[in-house]
């Protein structure tokens, strides 16, 4: 390198560096920071609804009341797609820029909740009493979050394969037994007319939906993911003789060739084609089986020891702990918990409206109706997730445990392995405050 | 038929039956996501399990097209994606030539320990550091006018620069560029140099009319990550109207998967890049030919 050019090279370096120097200096005086969850009047709010443009029209419509009902405050839409939405809110929490507003899958709650994310809602009883239980989102007996419905699982069926084979259709009031159910399944499967008698869904390789689905067996079975009595260990329930009876019915499924190890990646779609005689699937489902017209029918699942079980808790709302505007994002709340949202809601969703108040007001949902079987579900059988900060943790290893049980593994070892995997985590964790 | 020298006579059929069977095996997926772009999801479902997954029969339509423009905002993403991916490229290209240059043309100290360092970096999975990462953008200073003041701003979340430049500079794109101008001769330079020109004269009208292989690899190179951006924009942008098209994918994830239309969406926003890919194509197997890069 020349002299000449080397010189030119270092003044340019020179010029460079003095440039950065004086803009960082300058910048000192004017510099600003956002975060708050707010800005000026502006509340923003997050929701998982981006790609579900009936459930973000309600919320779009709650705000636009909102926003009209007074001159105080403006909350402000950012619609998330429901896929990514927890990365998305785990990322903003990490960079402190969290929003006001924001709705949570119930069991991530007290996860949310333990790590700072929300704080807890100081709501009226003569509102959170209203509700159904399983719309609280509640974390050491604290409320943190509430929702506007509930969602609700259920065996679709074909009634006219259930008696065509001898078979009798359970009612919520009068589920099958384990024995009833396994002489059903066997009926389907020696009738030979749907190659499937009961599609387990195990198509879905989504976390949430496996702990979801099949823990809820599980339950009725007499087990489950933890001991809730102290949260501190999954020795017991989760390895304990009634979940190795779980284990090995939900593999005998499989292996008796009554459910395939793996789904198709719709197994409603193949339901409703003609695959199989009955699904494990959810409310959500509800409006395609109206394509059977009178013989797609919903069940109740089986009581297999405990009473028949199914999941609780779905997409509730909450305010972060870093919100500036507590007051004006729990104001927003209360008006948006308005029975004639939840009507709304629960009339464009397939979902089951929070309160009584606002199933009455649909003739779908108020008794009788050709909904209020998820609602009488919901309130008699729903057995919400653990409510412990270590339940991602948890969901993750039931979820490979029982993927590992459906594909044929040796039940007992894979649930202690799972037991004592979350039993490190609790305890490397310090038991998550409990 | 004829057969090549030394070849038996069935070579000739034996190799076309090969290629054809290799192209049908990668073309498959791309024509079952077109045909079932056009089918209702019952069908998609029914036709799996025979040929007809593969031909656009039965009740054939662009419902699911019209359904994508109700379910995401698809024209948006798709020019967000094509402006960041289009930045990300012809910034890298001249950011990444520049520091190849540096390190292969000019004389300086470490040198080539600063080029370790940089190869080095491509160990480093992108997951690894994007939450330190994400703490940094959130830091940095960015120069705003406000009334006609420059003000200082904090924090780079939910802009277009926070997807755009902290991909500009690419280790691997800086090595492609060192090892291509390696292989120019030095003599070049030194003529050019004693024709009064100057490096950054060398660089623009003797190094990278040389390199177009090289730069037809980095382009392809950074395009196709650009383009397929998914995690990061998940982090930082959180404003609908900044994102790319690969987020919009996961608005079709419902509890209800909605196939058909995820098909036609996928087939929207896969078209671009075949577009481009087949416009290119000689480019992009000469530059890969050149360089032995199977990226």
């Amino acid at each position: 390198m020349s002299v000449t050019s080397r010189s030119t090279m270092k003044r340019v370096a020179a010029a460079t560096a003095g440039v950065a120097i004086a803009i960082t200096a300058a910048g000192c005086g004017t510099a600003k920071e956002s975060g708050g969850g707010s800005s000026g009047n502006e509340l923003t709010l997050w929701t998982h609804n981006a790609g579900n443009p009936e459930e973000l029209a309600v919320v779009q419509q709650i705000v636009k009341d909102y926003n009209a009902s007074q001159q105080k405050y403006q909350v402000k839409v950012q619609a998330f797609p429901q896929e990514s939405y927890n990365s998305s809110v785990v990322a903003a929490a990490t960079s402190k820029k969290l929003p006001c507003l924001l709705d949570t899958d119930a069991p991530n709650v007290p996860n949310w909740a333990f790590a700072n994310y929300l704080r807890p809602l100081d709501l009226p009883a003569s509102l959170t009493d209203k509700q159904l239980k399983s719309t609280l989102g509640t974390y050491k007996n604290k409320l943190y979050a509430i929702g506007y419905y509930d969602a609700a699982l259920a065996i679709f069926a074909r009634k006219s394969a259930i008696t065509s084979v001898g078979g009798r259709v359970p009612t919520i009031e009068k589920p099958w037994t384990a024995e009833e159910f396994k002489t059903t399944l066997t009926k389907l499967k020696a009738a030979g007319k749907y190659p499937i008698a009961f599609d387990l869904g195990t198509g879905d390789s989504g976390t949430e939906w496996w702990s979801y689905g099949y823990s809820p067996f599980l339950q009725s079975f007499g087990g489950d993911m933890i001991n809730r009595e102290t949260f501190k260990t999954a020795k017991g329930a989760l390895n304990g003789p009634e979940a190795i009876a779980w284990g090995q019915w939900l593999q005998g499924l499989v292996k008796g060739g009554y459910s395939p190890a793996k789904s198709g990646p719709d197994a409603f779609a193949d339901f409703v084609n003609g695959k199989s005689a009955m699904v494990w699937s959810g409310i959500w489902n509800s409006g395609n089986l109206s394509k059977l017209g009178a013989d797609g029918v919903m069940l109740p699942p089986p009581d297999l020891g405990k009473g028949p079980k199914i999941g609780g808790g779905s997409w509730q709302w909450a305010i972060s702990a870093t919100c500036d505007k507590p007051e004006a994002a729990l104001d927003y709340l209360k008006f948006s918990l308005d029975k004639k949202y939840l009507v709304a809601m629960a009339q464009k969703q397939n979902v089951i409206p929070a309160t009584e108040e606002a199933a009455a007001a649909l003739p779908d949902w108020a008794p009788g109706g050709a909904k209020r079987f998820f609602l009488e579900e919901s309130k008699k059988f729903a057995t919400m997730r653990p409510a412990t900060p270590g339940y991602p943790y948890l969901t993750s290893t039931f979820a490979k445990a029982t993927q590992d049980i459906v594909a044929g593994g040796d039940v007992k070892a894979i649930l202690d392995q799972a037991a004592a995997d979350i039993d490190s985590n609790l305890s490397s964790n310090n038991y998550y405050g409990f | 038929m004829s057969s090549r020298p030394g070849g038996s006579q069935w070579s000739g059929p034996v190799l076309w039956a090969v290629r054809v069977l290799l192209a049908c095996f990668f073309a498959f997926p791309i024509v079952f996501m077109l045909v079932s772009s056009l089918k209702p999801d019952d069908q998609i479902f029914a036709d799996l399990s025979s040929v007809a997954a593969f031909l656009p029969t039965g009740s054939i339509s662009l419902d699911n097209y019209r359904s994508v423009f109700e379910t995401v905002p698809a024209g948006r993403f798709l020019l967000n994606s094509i402006v960041l991916s289009f930045l990300t490229v012809v910034l890298g290209v001249v950011v990444n030539s520049l520091a190849a240059f540096a390190l292969s043309r000019l004389r300086w100290r470490e040198s080539g320990l600063v080029l370790s360092a940089v190869i080095a970096t491509l160990a480093v999975p992108f997951e690894t550091f994007a939450l330190p990462l994400l703490w940094w953008v959130n830091k940095l200073p960015w120069l705003v006018l406000q009334d006609g003041v420059p003000v200082w701003t904090f924090g780079w979340l939910d802009t277009y620069r926070v997807q755009i430049i902290p991909f500009i500079a690419n280790a691997f794109s800086i090595y492609l560029y060192y090892s291509a101008f390696q292989s120019i001769p030095k003599e070049l330079d030194e003529a050019a140099r004693v024709d009064g020109a100057s490096w950054w004269r060398i660089y623009r009208q003797v190094v990278m009319p040389l390199s177009g292989p090289a730069t037809a690899t980095v382009a392809i190179l950074t395009f196709l990550p650009a383009w397929n951006q998914y995690l990061w924009p998940l982090m930082v942008v959180q404003s609908e109207e900044l994102r790319p098209v690969m987020v919009g994918v996961s608005y079709f994830f419902q509890l209800n998967v909605e196939w058909g239309p995820m098909m036609a969406y996928a087939s929207l926003i896969t078209l671009p890049v075949l577009a481009l890919f087949l416009a290119f194509q000689r480019a992009f197997i000469g530059s890969i030919a050149s360089t032995g890069v199977k990226g």
